[in-house]
């Protein structure tokens, strides 16, 4: 299994203060998926798929994961079987 | 009670840079080089196993090709590169307002004062702390120095590389630092370690050994400075560091070149030869830069060391020598006499109002824009003739008359103080 830098369209809300926040992730066949829950906003590195910006750890279908966003666009380390 | 200092320095960082997004580069020697297509290019930056095969910075890509055949060379990306250097400053910020950035990859910050953040804790620990966060946050990685000095602080991140922190103490400095070349330390050329190895200056602990009066009078200013650094003695502030600058790295304004000569020059030929040895220096240093400039200065010094400078604005943003020399012959002209005035000591030609090279420049319908090409193709030929084998492989008839003047190569004795180094520190 490989990990891949997908980048993404990503619905977005940004509140007054500048504040952002994933709220929709697009994925294959144009299918969105809510983004349910963030736990954890930080700057990081992806050294897997080889990119940088403010991680958010999120909940989608209910599992958690990493979108990033790399100003001005946003991507996942996505899995490649 | 001593201060506590951090020289951070961002190891090999365009090329870890260029590493981080691309992780199918992982394990293999990599370089970040200059113009590949015009087979001139040289490398900016290598990485970790690039640097096994003896590839190093400045030297030629079809060099570094021969010692690594496997080497990666990717064009370089100074935007990006602009952006990891703010999101590193902006990391050091949290632990100091005093952090003073020196070239993109380093910076020095002063926890001193930094009580609150810093709490109980060491330099060596908070070195540490920043050490992991650069690597977590930005995926790079630094390697720290920690002392009471700058001058030490930034030995220290030379000592050991990459991703480490050294501490350079006063129980420990003597062992530490002293033993090496004198060559490392901070200032010290290729010029200077000249100088100084000719008066039997080998490693820092002689510099800092050696009566303050024989460098004083073999080195100047220079020279005490530099003892006093070898000493630990620098007392020179760590800047507070203004995140709403955008751009915190000093900007060539000008470059000039000037030198008192090593004997009174006396009519004009004189002086056309020691404007024409200046104007060579500028003009490589002008073309090395990617810079044109509009505007051409001289400074002019006689026997009774009365001087004045004058400048003149050109039509056409230039780098030529040829240009540049005339342009400053004809202000020496215009601006002194021989007959009235004494016999010159020193003189300096400046290239001012600078615009990057790539700047488009109108045609007129006077100038030969041939003659300019083919004169702009003959000057960089020069530089590179000179980049290989020496400033004085190739050199204007005219110097090869004059015994003490052919000896000088202007290009390589060239000292340039950074301003930001004797710049008072803002209250």
């Amino acid at each position: 299994m490989m990990i891949r830098k997908r980048y993404v369209d990503v619905d977005v809300h940004f509140d007054s203060s500048g504040n952002v926040r994933p709220k929709y992730i697009y994925w294959d066949e144009g299918k969105k998926y809510e983004v349910e829950h963030v736990y954890d906003v930080r700057e990081a590195a992806s050294t897997k798929a080889g990119g940088q910006g403010l991680r958010f750890t999120v909940r989608v279908l209910n599992k958690e994961t990493y979108i990033y966003y790399e100003n001005p666009a946003w991507f996942v380390e996505e899995k490649v079987y | 009670m001593d201060r506590v200092i951090l020289h951070s320095d961002m190891n090999s960082f365009y090329a870890n840079v260029e590493c981080l997004y691309h992780p199918e580069f992982a394990g293999k020697p990599v370089a970040v080089g200059g113009s590949v297509e015009s087979r001139h290019g040289i490398i900016l930056a290598k990485n970790q196993e690039a640097k096994k095969y003896g590839v190093r910075t400045a030297e030629a890509l079809w060099e570094a090709r021969q010692k690594c055949p496997g080497l990666i060379i990717v064009p370089p990306r100074y935007s990006l590169y602009q952006r990891f250097s703010q999101k590193a400053r902006h990391i050091y910020y949290q632990y100091s307002e005093q952090v003073e950035p020196f070239g993109l990859d380093e910076s020095w910050i002063d926890i001193t004062g930094s009580g609150n953040i810093v709490g109980h804790r060491t330099g060596e620990e908070i070195a540490h702390e920043i050490r992991q966060r650069v690597k977590e946050e930005l995926g790079l990685t630094v390697s720290i120095g920690v002392s009471w000095n700058k001058i030490f602080a930034k030995f220290g991140s030379d000592y050991k590389k990459p991703d480490a922190v050294t501490v350079i103490t006063r129980d420990n400095y003597k062992d530490i630092i002293y033993p090496q070349d004198v060559g490392d330390l901070l200032y010290v050329g290729y010029a200077t370690r000249k100088k100084l190895r000719s008066a039997g200056i080998w490693t820092i602990g002689q510099l800092a050994n050696t009566p303050l009066e024989f460098l004083h009078n073999r080195l100047g200013k220079m020279g005490e400075m530099l003892w006093l650094f070898a000493a630990g003695l620098d007392v020179s502030e760590v800047k507070r560091f203004n995140p709403a600058k955008k751009d915190n790295d000093l900007v060539i304004k000008s470059i000039g070149n000037s030198m008192t000569t090593p004997r009174d020059l006396v009519n004009i030929g004189d002086v056309r030869l020691v404007v024409y040895l200046l104007t060579e220096s500028v003009g490589m240093r002008l073309r090395e830069a990617g810079f044109l400039c509009q505007v051409v200065g001289i400074s002019v010094r006689n026997k009774a060391l009365a001087s004045f400078t004058r400048q003149y604005k050109i039509g056409k943003p230039t780098d030529l020598t040829k240009e540049m020399a005339a342009t400053a012959m004809q202000l020496f002209l215009e601006n002194y006499d021989f007959n009235i005035d004494m016999a010159i000591r020193s003189l300096g030609v400046r290239a001012m109002a600078l615009v990057p090279a790539s700047t488009p420049i109108q045609v007129d319908l006077f100038t030969d824009e041939q003659q300019r090409i083919k004169q702009a193709k003959l000057e960089k030929s020069i530089d590179n003739l000179r980049r290989r084998f020496g400033n004085n492989a190739i050199r204007r008839a005219i110097t090869l008359g004059d015994d003490k003047m052919s000896v000088l190569d202007i290009k390589s004795d060239n000292v340039i103080h950074p301003v930001g180094f004797f710049q008072q520190a803002e209250e």
